[in-house]
């Protein structure tokens, strides 16, 4: 299908002799929110960070199989020009703490030694912040230091950074579990904001929210893709005796 | 149980009186060397002293610049050595703690640091001097630079194993290339701590007097020649110190008075540097 996005075939990672995602099959489309979820321990996060290479960045750690980007296999690719192009936001907040909230947003840039016009960093800085929720909030603040912000702030500070380097797909590691409830709700409420432009796969081991925020879920069990459905069939009618057994709470 | 309670109160009093007491009592030594010190030298310290070479046995008047600029020059040499090299390795050290060559370099690291200055300067006088035919400053510069690498090499790696894994996952997951994580995250994120390390190893070096003995040796004139014998502080104490002239004694003293300010200030310098570029993570 060309409105794919990403497509895993056969993905297989490991840890070691630790066999943690197998056999992955999924397809996933432009402009969707997908929710992985899953047991801690399910290999849902490790199959995200496959998806834009950092699993390899842990010493031992192995895949096999393809990882499809607009019909292109990432292990082809080179990693460092993957990672750029998948945006990704990790679990706690972590903005640089050596750079202004300015910078911390056009980080990819800097970091990365990419010329950019004083003009042109104004506009990406803005445009980013607009979109994570957060121009309104910081912009009489604009270089401060970012680890002065709120953790829900921090948050939508690296949504807006990852947003910044214009990906078409953002990854989110349990991007809402160190954070508090309102802070939880007010990046909740940027995915649907987000959906417009960008697709988006979000790990997250809190059942409501994946029934909040997504269109599809992925449901993740001991490594395998158990269900791959439309988030309201998977809560309401799930398919498989696993997903049923893990959306009514017998195992967790 | 209720008069158990009263016993233990008096023993956990009894204990906090003890800690305090001692932490009290380490302050001492420094307190007394700096007053006596200061009582000794300060009368010695004059422009005179400062901007003038010493004097022949007999004469009156005197002074230490030989000293200082040789100090300077020597501890400035050592420093451009070991700064980048000690970081390099401290931060290799912090990146790849379990491979067998961390362990090994960690383990040189460790017995370098142990091993006596004046060791270090007769390896030197082997290695350098003899060879090159005549003490030098360049082999003095050489001996303090082996003396500073652990103590940078152990601070860059302790700072930089602090940062949270989480700041460099943030870099990498932009496509930024190792190095530059390493240069433009890392490295900055860590500079209190390495700033810290650096002036701390200058502050150590500064007054060793055993691995310039046989290398740097020293000289009674004043010479900006670093393939030539210099003279520096620490040995100017040690020759006017065990001289017979009850003056040149003074003078010993108005040195380890410019000594201890030195390296005094120099530690104060670094808690503020420090406390002033923490990052706030």
């Amino acid at each position: 299908m060309e409105n794919t996005i990403v497509k895993a075939e056969n993905y297989n990672s490991y840890f070691g002799d630790n066999h943690v995602v197998k056999d992955v099959n999924i397809s996933i489309n432009k402009n969707e929110v997908i929710a992985v979820m899953g047991p801690s321990g399910c290999g849902k996060t490790t199959f995200l960070r496959g998806i834009n290479r950092m699993h390899e960045l842990i010493p031992g750690a192995t895949s096999k199989g393809k990882i499809l980007l607009d019909g292109e296999n990432v292990y082809d690719m080179n990693a460092i020009y993957v990672r750029a192009k998948i945006g990704m936001v990790f679990q706690r907040p972590n903005p640089f703490p050596n750079l202004s909230i300015y910078e911390n947003v056009i980080a990819g840039y800097l970091l990365n030694g990419i010329k950019v016009s004083k003009a042109d960093k104004d506009v990406i800085v803005e445009r980013s912040l607009t979109s994570a929720a957060l121009w309104k909030e910081v912009k009489d603040s604009l270089h401060k230091k970012g680890t002065f912000l709120s953790g829900g702030q921090q948050q939508r500070l690296c949504i807006a950074r990852a947003i910044a380097m214009q990906p078409e797909l953002i990854l989110f590691d349990e991007p809402t579990s160190a954070l508090d409830p309102i802070s939880t709700s007010s990046v909740e409420a940027l995915f649907h904001e987000l959906k417009a432009n960008y697709t988006l796969i979000i790990v997250t081991h809190n059942m409501q929210q994946a029934a909040r925020v997504s269109d599809r879920t992925a449901f993740f069990y001991m490594g395998e893709l158990v269900e791959f459905d439309d988030t309201k069939q998977m809560f309401t009618n799930p398919a498989d005796q696993r997903t049923q057994n893990y959306i009514t709470g017998r195992f967790s | 149980m209720e008069a158990k309670i009263g016993t233990r109160n008096i023993k956990s009093m009894i204990f906090k009186g003890i800690i305090v007491f001692f932490a009290f009592l380490i302050t001492l030594p420094l307190i007394v060397i700096l007053l006596y010190i200061i009582k000794q030298g300060i009368t010695q310290v004059n422009w005179h002293f400062l901007t003038n070479v010493p004097a022949p046995p007999g004469e009156k008047g005197g002074g230490i610049v030989n000293a200082l600029t040789g100090s300077f020059i020597m501890v400035l040499m050592a420093s451009i050595v070991a700064v980048p090299v000690g970081i390099l390795a401290g931060i290799y050290l912090s990146e790849n703690p379990r491979t067998k060559l961390a362990y090994y370099s960690g383990l040189c690291v460790d017995i370098l640091q142990g091993v006596p200055s004046i060791v270090v300067g007769i390896v030197v006088y082997f290695w350098v001097v003899k060879p090159l035919g005549g003490f030098s400053a360049i082999a003095g510069s050489i001996a303090l630079a082996i003396m500073m690498l652990p103590i940078i090499i152990r601070s860059t790696e302790q700072t930089l194993k602090l940062l949270p894994d989480s700041l460099k996952e943030a870099a990498l997951s932009l496509g930024v290339p190792y190095h530059r994580v390493i240069l433009k995250v890392i490295v900055p994120c860590g500079f209190a701590g390495i700033l810290s390390g650096i002036t701390l190893s200058i502050a150590r070096i500064i007054g060793e007097t055993a691995p310039l003995l046989f290398t740097a040796l020293g000289n009674n004139f004043f010479s900006l020649k670093i393939t030539g014998q210099m003279e520096s502080l620490p040995h100017v104490i040690f020759t006017y110190a065990t001289s017979p002239y009850d003056d040149w004694h003074d003078l010993a003293w108005g040195a380890s008075f410019i000594l201890l300010m030195f390296v005094l200030t120099l530690n104060i310098v670094t808690k503020l540097l420090t406390r002033k570029w923490k990052i706030q993570l």
